[in-house]
């Protein structure tokens, strides 16, 4: 594997930078490498190591300088880096996610399609018409950054962010889309929303999503989407229904 | 008897941490976390407690408790003292000491006189539920701690277990250095801008020669927008380099890292900060001045100073042997009848004649009758 970049994020933690672009293949690099640590340290072998944080284009590892020097964990890391190959065959999940457009559930769908010269309806088709990879999750829990979305639709940030942004919007910008697991501020335009929950600290995996899985989104009507809410509230939902069944290879 | 402890009011800002939430960042869970770990291992160890368990972590001025039933151990640290309610008597004590509270005690918490942070350990620890490993309150998520939330009134908090012939109480030597290794600062110390050694990075070199020497030289106010998510500075505005772009493609964040978004003000991200950011960070907060950086109060001043990552780590080693030491020296708090004169001229006049006040703790007897 090509030898990444170690950066220094303090004293106990190192930044590996693969690139700085966002790319499915720099995606994949991160991702073997990240595998390959955790398999390293769940056979006891990477003492020291805290945890590691896979993002577009790096890996974070996070370590305990008491435990295993920079110098000695920076060693290990480049031996490990020799071993490793870039697996780009397709792991993770395939999500086929519901989302309701538009109106109250997408207030920006009106202007970013007058704004792109579309349809709101191309909007949605162009939206949901795509695959997308969860490039990593982050910033939030469970907020997962994915693409790529088509260039037709690609917008700026708003130039006025909003103080609250609904929990479960549908937000696109750049090449980038994302679901909102959390109310909380944000400049993305808002196409609809999305009535399951991406995080609950109570489930045995808390984040729906991870980095790798697969997503596409099936447009929804506003009673399918009040009632898979209800579902939701009443913790009685199988998610299972929105995986994507795949021939297993 | 399972010791109740009642939230009678729970001060400016106090909620459930603990060492904090390991192994979650790639799902975007921060740490959290005791934002003074340093002062969170000394209440735990003063009251017999593992390094990890939660305690109460509070901001300024602290809660006021009361023990409903049982008896129960309490242990603080942090630079405050507190009141004790006991018979309707009122007595002032000392931190750094832990005391062993009646049913019906109430003790008044604070507030804090440098720093920000004060911690209360429970002796046996609080009974919580565990959420991803830890009992650490992240308040922006809402899970952790007592239902994700801080301290309120008649907030629940149920001693795990009670402590039964607790033996005498115990303190930290008075002779302690605490202002040298950061758990409170002397009034000298107060007026004058701390030194935070920084390693510089990871991308430092999205920053002009100026900004980074700005950034080394000049000197930092703690300003008003700081929490347990992180602490925005006042002080030099720091410039981007021309060639290279404010954002970058977000990567990983740990606590201490400096971020410097398009407007050159730095933020110094904490325990409850993000996981990933797409803002240069042009340097990260060293782990031993992470936590007194952490617990500083708005107005604060403070310089950076960068240091390799070799000796941030021989620091830490060193730092964390002292207070190891430290806290080996926990002693019973017993006093002779006689005000301690060296602690009197060591510390004020005024903590000399509170020591005398607690001479009362001498003879209460070493049974605990609820």
């Amino acid at each position: 594997m090509k030898k990444p970049r170690f950066l220094n994020l303090g004293d106990s933690a190192l930044t590996l930078e693969f690139g700085d672009r966002i790319d499915q293949q720099l995606v994949s690099a991160v991702s073997a490498f990240d595998t390959r640590l955790m398999q390293e340290k769940e056979a006891g072998r990477l003492n020291g190591v805290i945890e590691t944080v896979p993002t577009f284009r790096s890996l974070t590892v996070i370590f305990d300088p008491l435990v295993i020097s920079r110098s000695d964990l920076q060693g290990r890391l480049l031996l490990l880096l020799e071993k490793v190959e870039t697996d780009n065959r397709q792991k993770g999940r395939h999500w086929r996610l519901p989302v309701c457009y538009g109106g109250d559930y997408g207030p920006d769908l009106e202007s970013a399609a007058a704004s792109l010269g579309l349809t709101p309806e191309k909007v949605i088709d162009l939206h949901a018409s795509q695959t997308y990879l969860v490039y990593m999750i982050g910033f939030l829990p469970g907020f997962p950054y994915m693409g790529d979305v088509d260039p037709a639709l690609h917008m700026p940030r708003l130039t006025e962010p909003r103080v609250r942004v609904p929990v479960g919007s549908v937000a696109i910008t750049g090449q980038q889309t994302a679901i909102y697991p959390w109310e909380s501020p944000g400049g993305w335009q808002l196409l609809g929303r999305c009535p399951l929950a991406l995080f609950d600290a109570q489930r045995s995996e808390p984040a729906l999503l991870g980095p790798g899985d697969r997503v596409e989104f099936q447009v929804i009507s506003e009673d399918r989407y009040q009632e898979l809410v209800e579902q939701t509230l009443e913790n009685s939902l199988d998610f299972s229904q929105f995986l994507h069944k795949e021939v297993k290879t | 008897m399972t010791p109740r402890l009642k939230v009678v009011s729970p001060g400016t800002l106090a909620c459930i941490q603990d060492r904090g939430r390991f192994g979650y960042r790639r799902i975007g869970v921060p740490q959290s976390g005791a934002l003074h770990s340093d002062l969170a291992w000394v209440a735990n160890s003063l009251a017999g407690n593992n390094a990890d368990t939660a305690l109460i972590e509070f901001f300024f001025s602290g809660p006021t408790l009361r023990l409903e039933e049982g008896a129960l151990r309490l242990a603080l640290a942090g630079d405050f003292s507190a009141e004790l309610i006991r018979d309707k008597v009122k007595r002032t004590l000392n931190s750094w000491r832990t005391i062993t509270l009646e049913a019906g005690d109430t003790l008044q918490i604070g507030p804090v006189m440098s720093g920000k942070a004060g911690y209360v350990a429970v002796s046996g620890g609080l009974d919580l539920p565990d959420v991803m490993g830890s009992s650490a309150t992240y308040l922006r998520g809402g899970f952790g701690g007592i239902d994700g939330q801080k301290l309120l009134p008649d907030s629940p908090l149920a001693a795990a277990g009670e402590t039964l012939d607790p033996g005498p109480d115990q303190q930290l030597p008075r002779s302690s250095d605490l202002a040298s290794l950061g758990l409170k600062q002397s009034a000298s110390e107060q007026d004058l801008p701390t030194c935070i050694r920084v390693i510089l990075g990871p991308q430092e070199d999205y920053f002009t020669d100026a900004a980074r020497q700005d950034f080394l030289t000049g000197i930092y106010k703690v300003s008003q927008e700081s929490d347990r998510m992180g602490s925005r500075l006042e002080g030099p505005i720091l410039v981007h380099h021309p060639d290279k772009n404010p954002e970058i493609i977000s990567d990983g964040i740990v606590p201490g890292a400096i971020q410097v978004p398009g407007n050159g003000v730095p933020i110094v991200l904490l325990a409850d900060g993000p996981t990933v950011g797409g803002y240069p960070k042009i340097a990260t907060v060293s782990s031993v001045d992470l936590p007194r950086l952490a617990a500083m109060p708005p107005g604060s001043q403070l310089r950076f100073e960068a240091i390799s990552p070799e000796a941030a780590e021989s620091l830490l080693r060193s730092h964390r042997k002292e207070l190891a030491e430290l806290l080996s020296s926990v002693e019973p708090l017993e006093l002779t009848g006689i005000v301690d004169m060296k602690a009197m001229y060591n510390a004020s006049l005024i903590s000399g004649v509170m020591d005398a006040l607690e001479q009362p703790d001498v003879f209460e007897p070493p049974e605990i009758h609820p």
